[in-house]
């Protein structure tokens, strides 16, 4: 019996010795996932691809999407936002600077603090790729560049009218997924975004993430290919459809998020089933490194600094340790230098070819040494046989 | 070697051309009139639908509150309509001014070739008022029409007063993005004529009129209103324009969804829409409304004020109040709303109507036939005529061993032949050149040497020169050269008969009804006329089959599904009238209808009837 009372005494003595070891270790992979999604900064760029009243709810969702995301934490000067801007001040809009997103008109997503990067005429698929792409003539202004760079997770929305493998830009031009996809490459090989997170709101808008192959990228869409992403909220009295389904449903879910939400990924592929949304929305994660659980809605859409107030201390390295140990990191880094990956092996391609090692006289030395030694040959055995030659 | 150029495969499809000719023409017939008959069939039909996006459903919220002060508006016009004895101009012009239009008047001025007995007037002058609502914020580019008509009496005042209702209301709203324009016109159809003439810096008829101080952009789409009392039992939709023209369909759409949203009865032809498809009853109901409208298509007068829009590429619709014996009425208040409704989609528009049909025809108002499925019942009757001529054709290229010149004949028909059928092909149009022009021309002699008004004059002389060329191949014949008469009427046959299909095909394209019933009756004439038929019967045949007869039998049909039948005597006078209505026509608006039956459909019956009396 005492044995067994030393016993529990002990064990209860060690646990309490261990608990603050325990605790501390908590921290400390609570501290390491702190670094774990691996991005510095949010970008987002938000299209609305119509124009014309009769496609009011096509501004609206995209309003929406940036108020959501101006709400969370990006600022004005991270956000790229291209609209037809048609609707606010259109001739029949009877509530004159204002979209609505919700009937009764109860919620103005066009505010008094909007800024419209590309407006009008200047939504069009070749602007829209040189705003991924970066290759903008030097003139541009900033508030119309994507300055992201490889610590950028970046939130891509697009919504108008699309097909299967397309999207129509303003009635006269369209963007097709081959196009995408090979503009998100492009942003890959420049590095110009850490994670990528493309959203689209059309109809049979699945085909349009079908062709992407760069890392890094989750893709959400509000139909699949061959069905109708549809219209939600008619209003009498302005007259149109007001929202689009998908973002109605995605507008009333981002609400509830604030910057220290730890809603993640998969609470994101839960929004508008096919109960509400009578289409199927769908998304793509094969090609995003990270399991979408981890991911935090706060990663794409909002600004969120990684701030947390402790008591505790972390040991994060030894402090005596380090110049030793930096000292012998940078002996090791210096014996490798290290390259870019030739795009185009010049090099290689130059030293296939083969280097003239054994040296031959000059060409014209041989003829002339030629026609030496026939004259010769002439000369010993007579004149007169030359004149067979010339 | 190819079918047509092997002489063996090319005998054997001509032996069965010339064997089977009969047999398929009756065939091809009847399924041409049964195709036709079949178009009213509901299933042969297709349901209508909103095919403009930009236009959308009916949602859009109608908040016109004041029928009631319309009403009273009507009151007011009316008294003082009589006041003055025509139409209040000044107060029309104030009362439009107080409620913020800009307001313009136009005079015009118009002397019908002969007095028009059903209207009373044979030198018209009139004026115009019309005030223009300018949109708030857009350009002044385009524009909307709503138009009623001040007609003498007690008739339409409640559709001015429902006018001016709507302008009052729609001046307070901001979502215009079109200018609207509110056009009240007097001596309806003469002065919106007046109208759009001085509107598009046009002047196709020869009116006079003072040109228009005021514009607003090209017109979009023109709604016209005709009420003439307190409450309607339903509204009716008239579609059918000048020379046949019909609106986009889109706007037929338009007023039945705001008819079913406002729990409107609305009706075409005057006729409710029935449900029992399968029935005998049913079926005869939808081909009464599909041949009604045949009817009004074909006669080519615009049967609404509407009517004339149509010209400019205005789609334009004339809507109707009528007050049958019902229990459910409908009040003014609903009527404006419809109105507003209507104004605010079209005022949603981006361009002009052109997505839906401009070609169909509607045997209720929620079904319609397209085009492309009522021209097959008119390609079969034309079937029949290029069916003949391929006989004749053959005939006349099979050298005939008897003749010492028909070898020469046989192989190209046409160098002496053509030289004979001249004569009466030009004889007939210059019966046709007569009876276009003479009518209105002579109507003064006419009235010196016979106690008959202008009207019947012209009227009576038409007639009188359409049964003069009945007597023609008399007289003809001694200016024919008599050689080779049995090829010389089958060549006029041929030429005939091509002339015909050309004619006919034409119509169709531009007035399918009109080319429909004309070929219905001149086929088979065309088809079995030759010179060997027993004369007596064929020529009172021919003669029953000819236009001024079809216009006849048109006639009665008319009236027997408007359900007024009427005898003999009364279709008498009503065919003379429609016959001067028609000459009218032509002459205040430019009506095809009449100079095409004048100048080519009765020289080619003439040379028909020609042919049956060849010698």
């Amino acid at each position: 019996m005492a044995k067994f009372l030393f016993v529990t005494i002990c064990t209860v003595a060690n646990l309490f010795a261990f608990l603050p070891v325990i605790h501390g270790n908590n921290f400390e992979t609570k501290a390491t996932q702190f670094f774990s999604s691996g991005h510095t900064n949010n970008w987002a760029v938000l299209v609305c691809t119509s124009r014309f009243w009769f496609n009011y709810r096509h501004v609206a969702n995209v309003l929406s999407v940036y108020r959501s995301v101006k709400r969370l934490g990006i600022p004005d000067s991270h956000i790229v936002l291209m609209l037809a801007d048609d609707m606010a001040c259109n001739h029949r809009n009877p509530k004159p600077a204002t979209v609505f997103s919700h009937k009764n008109m109860e919620l103005n997503v066009y505010g008094d603090d909007v800024e419209v990067d590309y407006r009008g005429y200047e939504v069009t698929v070749e602007n829209f790729l040189r705003v991924l792409t970066g290759r903008l003539p030097p003139s541009t202004p900033r508030s119309k560049r994507l300055l992201s760079d490889d610590r950028s997770n970046i939130l891509i929305y697009l919504t108008g009218h699309g097909g299967n493998g397309f999207l129509k830009f303003q009635d006269s031009e369209e963007i097709s997924n081959v196009e995408l996809a090979d503009a998100f490459e492009q942003m890959w090989q420049k590095r110009r975004y850490n994670e990528l997170l493309f959203i689209i709101d059309t109809c049979q808008g699945a085909s349009m993430y079908e062709r992407f192959y760069s890392p890094n990228i989750m893709a959400l869409a509000s139909s699949q290919v061959g069905e109708d992403s549809l219209s939600h909220q008619p209003d009498l009295a302005i007259g149109v459809h007001l929202m689009d389904r998908y973002t109605f449903y995605l507008l009333e879910f981002l609400e509830d998020i604030h910057p220290a939400s730890q809603a993640n990924m998969n609470d994101l592929f839960k929004v508008c089933p096919k109960s509400q949304c009578v289409s199927t929305p769908g998304h793509r994660t094969d090609l995003f490194l990270r399991d979408p659980g981890s991911v935090l809605i706060t990663d794409f859409f909002g600004s969120v600094r990684k701030v947390e107030i402790t008591r505790e201390a972390i040991n994060l390295t030894n402090p005596t340790e380090l110049p030793q140990d930096l000292t012998s990191l940078r002996n090791e880094l210096k014996s490798e230098a290290l390259f870019y990956v030739d795009q185009l092996p010049v090099a290689d391609i130059i030293h296939q070819k083969p280097k003239q090692k054994d040296w031959h006289p000059p060409d014209g030395f041989i003829l002339g040494l030629w026609s030496l030694i026939l004259l010769v040959f002439f000369k010993t055995y007579g004149i007169k046989h030359l004149k067979h030659i010339f | 070697m190819g079918l047509l150029s092997d002489p063996n495969r090319r005998k054997a499809i001509t032996s069965l051309l010339t064997r089977l000719n009969t047999p398929i023409c009756v065939v091809c017939y009847l399924a041409g009139i049964a195709w036709f008959m079949g178009l009213a069939f509901e299933p042969f039909t297709l349901r209508t639908y909103m095919s403009e996006n930009a236009m959308g459903s009916t949602m859009v919220e109608e908040r016109f509150p004041s029928g009631e002060r319309a009403l009273a508006t009507a009151r007011e016009f009316a008294a003082h309509k009589k006041k003055v004895g025509g139409m209040p101009v000044d107060w029309l012009v104030k009362t439009m001014r107080a409620q913020g239009l800009e307001v313009f008047t136009q005079s015009f001025s118009r002397n019908l070739p002969f007095p028009d007995e059903s209207k009373e007037r044979f030198v018209v002058r009139g004026t115009n008022v019309y005030g223009i609502l300018r949109a708030p914020r857009a350009p002044r580019t385009e524009a909307l029409v709503l138009s009623a008509p001040c007609s003498p009496g007690n008739s339409n005042n409640q559709a001015v007063g429902l006018l001016l209702g709507l302008a009052q209301y729609f001046r307070s709203q901001i979502y215009w993005a079109k200018d609207i324009i509110f056009l009240v016109n007097e001596h309806d159809l003469i002065g919106v004529q007046a109208w759009l003439e001085g509107y598009h810096h046009t002047n196709i008829t020869g009116m006079g009129y003072t040109p228009l101080q005021g514009r607003a952009g090209s017109i979009q789409a023109a709604l016209s209103l005709e009420l003439n009392s307190d409450v309607v039992t339903s509204l009716d939709l008239v579609l059918e324009g000048l020379n046949g023209q019909l609106p986009n369909l889109d706007l037929a759409n338009l007023f039945h969804a705001f008819c079913q949203k406002l729990g409107i009865l609305c009706t075409i032809q005057g006729k409710l829409q029935r449900s029992d498809w399968d029935t005998v009853e049913g079926y005869t109901h939808s081909a009464q409304t599909m041949l009604l409208m045949v009817l009004k298509q074909a006669s080519g007068r615009p049967w609404g004020e509407h009517g004339l829009f149509l010209r400019y590429h205005i789609e334009a619709a004339s809507i109707r109040g009528v007050n049958s014996f019902r229990q459910y009425k409908t009040d003014a208040t609903s009527i404006g709303r419809l109105f507003e409704g209507m104004v605010r989609k079209l005022n949603n528009l981006l361009e002009r109507l052109h997505q839906s049909y401009f070609f169909y025809l509607m045997p209720s108002l929620t079904r319609f036939v397209s085009i492309g499925y009522y021209m097959p019942a008119f390609g079969l009757l034309t079937t029949i005529l290029l069916l003949r001529a391929l006989d004749l054709w053959v005939h006349l290229g099979t050298p005939t061993p008897v003749t010492e010149d028909g070898v020469g004949e046989g192989e190209s028909p046409s160098s002496p032949g053509l030289l004979s059928v001249l004569t009466p092909v030009v004889i007939s149009h210059l019966t046709g050149v007569a009876l276009y022009t003479l009518p209105v021309l002579s109507q003064e002699m006419a009235v010196e040497h016979f106690p008959v008004s202008e009207t019947e004059a012209v009227v009576l002389t038409a007639i009188a020169i359409y049964t003069a060329g009945l007597a023609l191949p008399h007289n003809t014949h001694r200016l024919i050269s008599g050689e080779g008469t049995e090829q010389g009427w089958r060549v006029l046959k041929l030429v005939a008969l091509l002339y015909l299909a050309v004619l006919l095909g034409c119509t169709a394209l531009i007035n399918f009804s009109l080319g429909f019933i004309l070929a219905v009756t001149l086929v088979p004439a065309a088809a079995c006329v030759t010179p060997h038929v027993p004369k007596a019967l064929s020529a009172v045949a021919m003669v029953l089959l000819s236009p001024g007869c079809t216009i006849l039998y048109c006639v009665f049909l008319f009236q027997e599904l408007q359900e007024v039948p009427v005898s003999l005597a009364e279709g008498w006078m009503l065919f003379l009238s429609v016959i001067s209505q028609g000459i009218l026509d032509h002459a205040l608006y430019g009506s095809l209808v009449y100079p095409l039956l004048a100048l080519l459909v009765y020289p080619c019956w003439l040379l028909f009837w020609n042919i049956l009396f060849w010698k």
